[in-house]
């Protein structure tokens, strides 16, 4: 008996594929899977990047494109699209809570408001969970990290950047 | 929707991104400080991937591919303002570009995200969030280097005096600005012009940088419709050195 695919199948699949740059966070808990269409034995998966810039997308797509071919859909149609932008609201709970162990500080909730500087200088240190923190520069070693310092352990820390 | 007006429109932008994107990366490796390396640096690659998004949209408007377009055109083929194109000098000159630029380029992005062209508007949406980092970058520098010591304001006031003429010349007209005001693509350079001003002003006034008055300064144009300064085309032929040693290669 041929079992019908389902979009929970799917997203199941998709959960074995990571960040390349952030390899504890799936794509599923990043929230860069947009869209998934089943059509009797067509399957398409729509993407949209973190940032316009992140040179990883091309190899997010090429691997989400693997994991499908893996499981059995021949002809997979992934792309990449702006129709539903990426926010870091879009990480999900699960996903916060690997960046958070990984060492990342996560973002914190920005709904439709515009990030500023009292949001940037108030990260939450990842480590001893100080909020005694300072913003040191906007811009880490990946397009979505900003460099901070925590006062109260003296350790320097990275946050997943907060984007509306 | 005129298609010639639209397309223009994206090459001047994507142009803008793609030759400022490179000039910042020339920090790389540079930087007066490792924070303002990895800043220049990722400012670059911000900015040369929002380039290559606008690429993408010509190309489904029926334009060459991406990497044809960035490194097989001449430098009368390219329609960036000349602000962008100029050789980097001390960093204060880089940090009074960017913040001139930015400043211009997050409140276009803005407008953009009502755009009637809706590819673009999506676009635009997501790509104003990015901007915000730019504009934070700068402003944080300008106040903090403009209200600092003597070096650092009369550095600053030197590059602001030299680039204003350039910055205004960001705001050319397309030779289609009638059409892609009328067909409610993007409200015009006219209109941001006077936005930037504003924002410009506000912060310079925030520091102890001097602004001369507006209309005492003559803007350069040219850039838009292919006359550029002697500089772009030697930044082309560097940009495009690897590429074209085999255009068909596989990455």
């Amino acid at each position: 008996m041929i079992m019908a695919i389902t979009r929970d199948d799917i997203m199941r699949w998709l959960e074995d594929v990571k960040d390349p740059e952030i390899p504890a966070l799936s794509l599923v808990d990043l929230g860069v899977i947009t869209a998934v269409a089943i059509d009797g034995s067509q399957v398409s998966v729509e993407m949209t990047p973190t940032f316009v810039g992140c040179p990883a997308m091309e190899i997010m797509k090429n691997e989400v494109e693997t994991v499908l071919k893996k499981n059995g859909i021949a002809y997979p149609e992934v792309s990449v699209n702006f129709k539903q932008p990426w926010s870091s609201d879009r990480i999900s709970e699960k996903g916060k809570l690997a960046l958070k162990k990984f060492g990342l500080a996560p973002p914190p909730p920005v709904g439709k408001i515009q990030v500023d500087l009292d949001i940037l200088e108030h990260a939450t240190c990842p480590r001893c969970n100080g909020t005694n923190t300072e913003m040191k520069s906007p811009f880490g070693p990946t397009l979505c990290r900003s460099l901070h310092y925590c006062n109260d352990c003296k350790e320097a820390f990275e946050q997943f950047k907060p984007l509306s | 929707m005129n298609d010639l007006a639209l397309k223009e429109l994206l090459y001047a932008m994507a142009d803008n991104l793609l030759v400022l994107g490179h000039r910042n990366s020339e920090w790389t490796g540079m930087g007066p400080l490792l924070e303002e390396d990895i800043a220049f640096s990722s400012m670059a690659q911000d900015k040369v991937g929002q380039s290559l998004a606008l690429y993408n949209l010509l190309h489904e408007l029926g334009e060459q591919e991406p990497d044809t377009v960035a490194f097989t055109r001449n430098a009368n083929q390219f329609h960036n303002c000349i602000l962008v194109e100029l050789p980097n000098r001390e960093y204060d000159f880089s940090l009074i570009r960017h913040f001139l630029f930015d400043t211009a380029d997050a409140m276009r992005w803005e407008m953009l995200s009502q755009s009637a062209y809706e590819p673009l508007a999506l676009l635009a949406k997501k790509i104003k969030g990015e901007l915000r980092y730019h504009t934070l970058h700068a402003n944080t520098w300008i106040r903090q280097l403009g209200s600092a010591t003597e070096e650092s304001v009369g550095r600053l006031q030197q590059s602001l005096d030299t680039l204003l003429p350039y910055g205004l010349g960001m705001f050319e007209e397309s030779p289609f600005e009638k059409e892609i005001i009328g067909s409610g693509i993007f409200p015009g350079e006219g209109a941001l012009k006077e936005k930037w001003k504003l924002k410009i002003t506000e912060i310079v006034q925030s520091t102890q940088l001097v602004l001369p008055e507006w209309n005492s300064i003559t803007p350069v144009y040219g850039g838009r419709t292919g006359k550029h300064s002697e500089f772009l085309q030697p930044m082309l032929d560097e940009m495009s050195e690897v590429f074209r040693i085999d255009p068909g290669a596989e990455w």
